[in-house]
């Protein structure tokens, strides 16, 4: 069976590629997302959060002999717990200042943990196996795909869908959403926000964590894994716009198809599809497809 | 002291070569120097934070040394062709960016950049990882610039004409309109300036010279690769000016040299030993950097220049006022 003269089987193969990718990248511009809105700042050492969280999986497991299922709930809280401190020590530091500076505070954040990663582990990457449990292939009836990806997709999917389902729809989301509007005022009333800038922070450093954990097996670990990451994130922020949760979460899924699918179709555009279609949005639509103009 | 500290510092890079330092490595400063000024003239004057200059400075290295290299073009032209590709992929840059403001405009620069990396590293003039390797200086205008005193004198002279020229526009009503903008944009814009056209003509010229600066690093060290396109060479600058002073005449150059000097010195040092234990100081200079740009951002966001200016000014302001209060 064929589409378009290509064998549906590298097709949907592809697109699964793409799904997977698109999972991180969801997972990855909405811990981003939601410390922007917050906190004002753009996370550049996000990426480098994704890779420390790869890399306290593998450490857990070379060093402490610690299981991957441990390492889904303890490398996320890890990171996230570097995050809080960060915040609390530095981060907090620049408040009040334009928010390039906090750009540029976390860009250098981010070339210190690269560097200093890069110069104890190298850079030819580190192998994680996958678990035992999700080894060996699924038939989904069509075709048969690896379980682990599969997996990969349902975590990020469940992940992704209760994060929008804690912003939107409890008591404390409502804090969130209150305090992205604004913050003095929510002051005002009584909620200690600079607890919940901390709190978002870690959280949306977490997030990067566990997306590291996930992408531990499949991707090696790799001191620039988070770099290169960390900028595909930035256009999928860039296209969607920081307006909604949800809309941050649909783009970034369907970026990672879409360049799925440019990989089956003309390879050589496939690590700047992304970009090309940033270039695009913001000549049409210069706020993002779900932005508001700021 | 606005006037005698420029000259101060060209008698200084005048005699240094003579003083038995490299002119290879001063040369190496210069042309980073050349790339601060150049980011300075966009970020330090209209406000706007590119995180995209890396491809200027690098496809300018790259159009140079291929010009001279695989086409035998005479060193000048070739300078012309890599600054004339530098001031083209400005324009587009800058066309699409200015669409937005603050932390999307630095998003957005970054992703351009990206795509350029991504040519660069599959197109087959770049060399891919290898880059471009010997590339040939020859002469220019009768000077045998392949001596590497005399082409650092070449690249000082321009150096001085390019920080002439950047003194000029930003002294001009441009200049003065730039800042209002980065001052208070929706106020220039009630004054009936063309805020756009301002920021996309500050954007080019920027990247013209960023391209003039890469071109000359290639020529320098004969060498045209992949890092030089890379956004952590974008960082690079950022830092230089950062630590320097950002939104000063000199923060750039000072800038510049004290993070050249700072990446050769950390990797001439090698192995320190403090006690029992030994580091290798050689492998360390994106930690070192990545540390400083905390601090910088942290404690020190005048930069070098601006906190002497501060504290000159202060004193100066001191001196000014304390007569009259006596009389």
């Amino acid at each position: 069976m064929t589409i378009l003269g290509l064998p549906i089987q590298v097709l949907l193969g592809q697109l699964t590629i793409g799904l997977i990718n698109g999972s991180f990248y969801a997972l990855l511009s909405l811990g981003l997302a939601i410390i922007f809105g917050l906190l004002n700042v753009i996370n550049f050492a996000h990426g480098a959060f994704f890779m420390l969280g790869a890399l306290a999986a593998w450490l857990a497991l070379t060093v402490g002999a610690v299981n991957y299922w441990w390492a889904l709930a303890l490398a996320p809280l890890a990171t996230g717990l570097f995050g809080i401190i960060v915040e609390r020590l530095l981060l907090r530091r620049l408040q009040g200042l334009d928010h390039l500076y906090s750009l540029l505070f976390t860009f250098g954040l981010a070339l210190a943990i690269e560097g200093t990663v890069r110069d104890i582990y190298g850079t030819s990457g580190l192998a994680y196996p996958v678990p035992a449990a999700l080894r060996g292939p699924v038939d989904l009836g069509f075709m048969r795909l690896p379980a682990y990806r599969i997996w990969v997709v349902a975590v990020a999917l469940v992940v992704c869908f209760g994060t929008w389902a804690l912003i939107e729809k409890t008591r404390i989301g409502s804090y969130l959403r209150a305090g992205t509007e604004n913050a003095r005022l929510v002051q005002a009333l009584g909620i200690n926000v600079p607890l919940l800038v901390t709190l978002t922070y870690g959280f949306g450093v977490a997030l990067a964590g566990l997306a590291g954990v996930l992408a531990a097996p499949i991707y090696q670990v790799q001191p620039q894994m988070g770099s290169s990451m960390l900028i595909i994130i930035f256009a999928v922020v860039v296209i969607g716009g920081l307006g909604s949760t949800m809309g941050t979460i649909l783009t970034g899924l369907t970026l990672g198809v879409i360049e799925g699918l440019a990989k089956v179709f003309y390879p050589q555009a496939s690590s700047t599809v992304v970009f090309m279609i940033m270039v695009v949005v913001l000549l049409l639509r210069p706020a993002g497809l779900f932005g508001k103009e700021a | 002291m606005n006037r005698l500290a420029p000259l101060a510092l060209l008698a200084l890079a005048a005699i240094l070569p003579f003083a038995g330092v490299y002119p290879l490595f001063l040369t190496k400063c210069l042309t980073f120097a050349l790339f601060a000024m150049a980011f300075n003239l966009f970020t330090g004057y209209v406000g706007l934070l590119s995180i995209g200059h890396a491809s200027f400075f690098g496809m300018g290295a790259y159009i140079a040394g291929y010009a001279a290299k695989a086409w035998g073009m005479p060193t000048p032209i070739a300078l012309l062709a890599g600054i004339a590709v530098a001031t083209a992929l400005g324009a587009a840059f800058g066309a699409i960016a200015i669409r937005r403001r603050g932390i999307y405009f630095a998003m957005i620069t970054l992703a351009l950049a990206q795509m350029v990396y991504f040519f660069c590293s599959q197109a087959p003039f770049t060399g891919a990882e290898d880059g471009l390797q010997n590339i040939p200086r020859g002469t220019a205008f009768g000077l045998p610039i392949g001596n590497d005193l005399v082409f650092y004198y070449f690249v000082l002279a321009l150096t001085v004409l390019a920080y002439l020229f950047i003194q000029t526009i930003i002294a001009k009503p441009f200049g003065e309109t730039l800042q209002a903008i980065r001052d208070n944009e929706p106020r220039a814009i009630s004054l009936g300036y063309d805020v756009r056209t301002y920021k996309l003509v500050a954007f080019t010229i920027s990247a013209a010279i960023a391209g003039l600066a890469g071109s000359l690093k290639a020529f320098a060290l004969g060498v045209a690769t992949l890092p030089d396109v890379h956004w952590t060479q974008s960082g690079n600058v950022i830092l230089m000016c950062l630590l320097g002073g950002m939104g000063t005449a000199l923060g750039p150059i000072v800038g510049a040299v004290v993070i050249v000097l700072l990446e050769n010195q950390l990797g001439s040092l090698g192995v320190i030993r403090l006690g029992v234990v030994s580091i290798d100081l050689s492998t360390k200079a994106p930690i070192v950097i990545g540390i400083v740009f905390m601090l910088c951002v942290l404690l020190f966001r005048r930069g070098i220049v601006g906190e002497l200016v501060a504290i000159l000014g202060k004193r100066g302001l001191a001196a000014e006022t304390a007569p009259s209060h006596t009389s």
